[in-house]
């Protein structure tokens, strides 16, 4: 039987928090996730994201694409898929990885959770059904998306160890980065995972749709004593560019969706070469990067720090000569790093540490427009990485 | 007076639209029109008190948007309005609905296959690298690739960038693509059945060949290549029907002192030691030009216009051959009020849609069988719409108009015409696929035009019925389209041009045809061009 026809009645559908996320949107600002109506913003987007670096907040992460994969050669087949060593990621663990087209162009890149010996779940940007059903031929494997079935939530912040403690999560300060371990919360089973999208200490919590609002209800009140407040996507978006992380979409193209095929990236040009082994088994696009590693990669994802304090949004990067050599993809104002920093992808060679670049930016002050060309100042590694990320147990606060 | 710079034979929307650029730079130009009305193919009548029909051509999206904008027929009265969405009607009762909404359509379609949903995305980008080479092409005459001219070089160059802009892997696709069948083609996509028998139908309106054939996927291309306000592949209504372009395009003529004369059917192009003097109508009458295009199809043009014995027998021969047969018919169909579809229930928002009631591609393939045996298909495959839904203007308040194209129907049943009786009984088939999903439709009824191919030749002059003047498969294409030698617009006369349909970048409501003609004509007189160069998507 065919799933209901009346779906359409329902253009954008609402996640499973929604009767919470609509009580905490105070300024009533949504935009669309795909299927679902999410928060821009709940209260002020700057006490969102301050919230996050000082307390912590809850981000609603359930209109991210998941799939289930699972069968006899599902690590066989993710192995082939991935760039990285999925070998390497053991039941309980998470792995951040990319996979490519044959031609070693990103399709998107994700988080792979390693549920059970071998069941596996892969949230990423795009869907990829068709590219993941495509590559199992010859794989004995089942494949699933279940974006619908899964509630989940993002707690990110310093004091995020602390809410899950008193939610009463027994022993999850253990929890190492890229961990994750199954609770019951209140006869329910909840997943808790230590990852998340702002460079920050921080947990994603995954439920079942039926669980979501009691979830929710737990949550905050757990957190009152703790400066736990509701995020939105704009401050998510701010944490994220300070971490440093790429977006598919805003960063890349998804290699399976570029009409011109000259707009794609390869793992080395967005800075992921440590995701691809090249010591693995086969995996698709290997042939194509051992090629790129030879001949050179024709692009280079940069971090910048700009000079002023001006966001240099879709600015056009120069080189020392004033020619254009790439463009802005993500840039913000950073509250932590008080600069303002920049993703960038420019054309190789340049992009060294010791680069004059030069970004042009186009910004305007009650209506009058000026032209800016800053400085720019290539760095390594995120804007912001405060150690309570890694360390294990974190910090109470 | 009877002497012009240049004549145009036949007032459709590519002779108009010749006219119109010609007009523009200054010569005196008459358009002729053999029937009463103006706009062939692209036009609109009043045959029932009240409503107005969209008698051929019924939605456009091909229509350039630079010819638009240069001709100004914004201004002249055009509006095209998009309409939203379509659907496939499924014999058990269920629909597959092609929703605005790219999410909506997303979970409709993987209602049938969770990986059809995805690979529809695949699919989408697919086409769309197609087009965009395709579209490159349009606004421009085809290079001759024998030619060592420095102009059919640089063409050449152009093609042979647009083509290495598609990477390696897209050289070897186009070629597939422009030789596959769309059979073949939607399967290395889609799973699902009613999925593929929902994109299929736009391989095979107003072709002569079925899902199976090869060349098919190219016929998918030609309809899609078209865009509403940048949307690609979307489709609209003229508001007050197609006629609508055709009276546009003839005020632009007016506005630039062109004229256009209709009840002037043309009997010869007349011609004086290699080139063209002028015309002799049905009637008698000659006019006299150094210029004169010919907008009717090749056949027509080159086997009516012309004595044999005027031209070289390798011509009167391509001429013959050239591959034009009708496979298309038409319903026009006046409503008393809103037919009800229980598959899709009241007030939903794809009855403004266009309607398809074919679920698989086999029954594609059998319906082609019929029109190979000489009839109708029994179980015809019908892009059906409302206008009405969209487009107030075209009925009285509450009434309707729908539009029914129905492939296929051949130009002769078994051989022999058709007869008053075998229309009423193709009327039938057509009226009774409507009804299995509509059980209300029939007793709204209040008027019918029925078309067959046999009308279309008849009436609008389109040799043997065929909508494009001419199949759009790869031998009949680009440098080939009409036949070689011929494709750049110019006629075995000097002073004779073709501008319609028969020549690149093929049929449809594009005007694409007749606006390169004109740039040619312009630029043979040694004139500045006031044709538009395309546009670029980048
Ligand atoms: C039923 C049908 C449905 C269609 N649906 C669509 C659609 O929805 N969208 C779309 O884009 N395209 C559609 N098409 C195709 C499109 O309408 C045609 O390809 C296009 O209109 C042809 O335009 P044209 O100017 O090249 O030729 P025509 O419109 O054929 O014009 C030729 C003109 O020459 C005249 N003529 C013929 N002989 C003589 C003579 N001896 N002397 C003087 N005049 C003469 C004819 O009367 C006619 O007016 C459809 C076509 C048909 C038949």
């Amino acid at each position: 039987m065919r799933p209901p026809r009346e779906h359409y009645r329902e253009v954008v559908r609402r996640t499973p928090f929604h009767s919470r996320t609509t009580r905490a949107n105070e300024l009533n600002l949504w935009h669309r996730w795909r299927d679902y109506t999410v928060a821009d913003a709940y209260f002020d987007v700057t006490l969102e994201y301050t919230a996050l670096r000082n307390a912590c907040a809850v981000f609603d992460i359930s209109p991210m694409t998941k799939h289930r994969i699972e069968g006899p050669d599902a690590l066989s087949f993710l192995n082939r898929l991935v760039t990285r060593d999925v070998a390497r990621i053991g039941p309980g663990r998470v792995g951040y990885c990319v996979w490519c087209d044959d031609g070693g162009q990103v399709i998107d890149d994700g988080t792979l959770f390693h549920l059970q010996p071998g069941s596996y779940r892969l949230c990423s940007q795009e869907r990829q059904l068709d590219w993941l059903t495509r590559s199992a031929l010859g794989f004995n494997v089942s494949i699933r998306e279940e974006t619908e079935e899964v509630a989940a939530l993002a707690l990110q912040g310093p004091t995020s160890c602390t809410v899950l403690r008193a939610l009463g999560l027994d022993g999850i300060e253990t929890l190492a980065p890229f961990a994750m371990r199954t609770y019951a919360l209140a006869g329910a089973e909840l997943l808790v995972s230590r990852t998340g999208y702002t460079g920050d200490l921080g947990y994603e919590l995954w439920t079942a749709p039926a669980q979501a609002e009691a979830l929710w209800d737990r949550l905050f009140q757990a957190g009152e004593a703790y400066g736990i407040r509701p995020m939105g996507t704009h401050a998510l978006e701010m944490a994220r560019i300070e971490a440093g992380y790429i977006q598919a979409g805003v960063d890349f193209l998804p290699a399976d969706r570029a009409v011109r095929v000259d707009r794609t990236r390869s793992p080395f040009e967005l800075d992921l070469g440590w995701l691809v082994d090249f010591s693995k088994p086969n995996f698709t696009g290997r042939r194509a990067l051992l090629d790129e590693q030879r001949r050179g990669s024709r692009y280079r994802l940069v971090r910048l720090d700009v000079e002023g304090n001006k966001p240099a949004k879709d600015a056009y990067v120069y080189d020392d000569r004033r020619n254009v050599i790439g463009a802005v993809t993500s840039a913000l104002w950073s509250p932590m790093a008080k600069s303002s920093i920049a993703l960038a992808s420019v054309r190789m060679p340049w992009g060294r540490p010791t680069d004059e670049l030069w970004a042009e930016i186009y910004y305007q002050k009650e209506l009058k427009w000026n032209r800016l060309n800053a400085r720019c100042r290539v760095v390594k590694g995120a804007f912001y990485e405060p150690a309570r990320r890694r360390l294990t147990p974190p910090p109470a606060w | 007076m009877n002497r012009f710079d240049a004549i145009v034979v036949g007032g459709g929307h590519n002779g108009l639209t010749s006219a119109a650029f010609l007009a523009r730079a200054g010569l005196r130009v008459v358009v002729l029109e053999r029937n009463p009305y103006i706009g062939g193919a692209t036009v609109s009548r009043e045959l029932h008190p009240g409503w107005v029909y969209s008698n051929c051509s019924y939605v456009c999206s091909l229509l350039r948007p630079e010819i638009y904008r240069s001709l100004e027929l914004g201004r002249h009265g055009l509006q095209i309005v998009p309409y939203g969405g379509g659907v496939t009607f499924t014999r058990d009762g269920d629909v597959l609905g092609g929703y605005v909404d790219k999410e909506v359509r997303r979970r409709e379609i993987a209602r049938y296959s969770a990986r059809d949903a995805d690979a529809y995305l695949r699919y989408g980008r697919d086409v769309m690298r197609q087009c965009r080479l395709v579209r490159s092409l349009l606004m421009r005459t085809p290079p001759d690739p024998t030619s060592w001219r420095p102009r059919d070089l640089r063409e050449m160059l152009h093609v042979g960038r647009e083509f290495a802009r598609l990477g390696e892997a897209g050289i070897y696709d186009t070629i597939r693509f422009y030789t596959m069948s769309i059979a073949d083609y939607l399967g290395e996509y889609f799973e699902s059945d009613v999925v593929k028998a929902n994109f299929a139908g736009s391989g095979i309106i107003g072709t002569a060949l079925g899902v199976q054939s090869p060349g098919t996927a190219y016929v998918l291309l030609h309809h899609y290549m078209g865009d509403v306000d940048g949307q690609a592949g979307a489709w609209g209504f003229a508001r007050g029907g197609m006629g609508a372009v055709s009276r546009a395009l003839a005020a632009a003529v007016q506005a630039h002192g062109g004229e256009v004369r209709s009840d002037a059917p043309v009997a010869r192009i007349r011609t004086r030691a290699g080139r063209v003097v002028g015309v002799a109508l049905e009637n008698g009458d000659e006019l006299d030009a150094p210029v004169v295009l010919s907008a009717l199809d090749p056949k027509r043009t080159f086997l009516g216009l012309f004595d044999a014995g005027d031209l070289d027998p390798r011509l009167v021969k391509r001429a013959r051959d050239f591959k034009i047969r009708g496979s298309s018919g038409k319903l026009n169909i006046a409503l008393d009020g809103l037919p009800s579809f229980p598959a899709l229930g009241p007030k939903h928002p794809l009855l403004a849609g266009d309607m398809h009631f074919l679920d698989s591609l086999e029954r594609f393939e059998r319906a082609y069988d019929d029109w190979k045996r000489g009839t109708w298909s029994q179980d015809p495959y019908l892009d059906l719409l409302m206008p009405t839904m969209t487009d107030p203007t075209m009925a009285p308040p509450g009434k309707h108009f729908m539009s029914v194209f129905v492939q296929y129907v051949p130009h002769r049943l078994a051989g022999r015409e058709w007869t008053d009786a075998d229309r009423d009984a193709f009327r039938r088939t057509v009226f009774a696929q409507i009804s299995r999903y509509s059980p209300d439709f029939e007793k709204l009824v209040v008027h019918a035009e029925v078309r067959t191919p046999q009308e279309l030749e008849a009436e609008v002059g389109l040799t043997e019925g065929n909508i494009f003047h001419g199949e759009l498969t790869f031998d009949q294409l680009l440098f080939n389209r009409p036949f070689p030698g011929f494709a750049q617009y110019r006629g075995p006369f000097r002073g004779m041009y073709l501008c319609g349909s028969g020549t690149h970048p093929g049929g449809g409501v594009m005007a694409a045809p007749g606006a390169n003609a004109a740039r040619e004509v312009l630029r043979d007189l040694r004139r500045g061009s006031t044709v538009p160069e395309g546009w670029s998507d980048d």
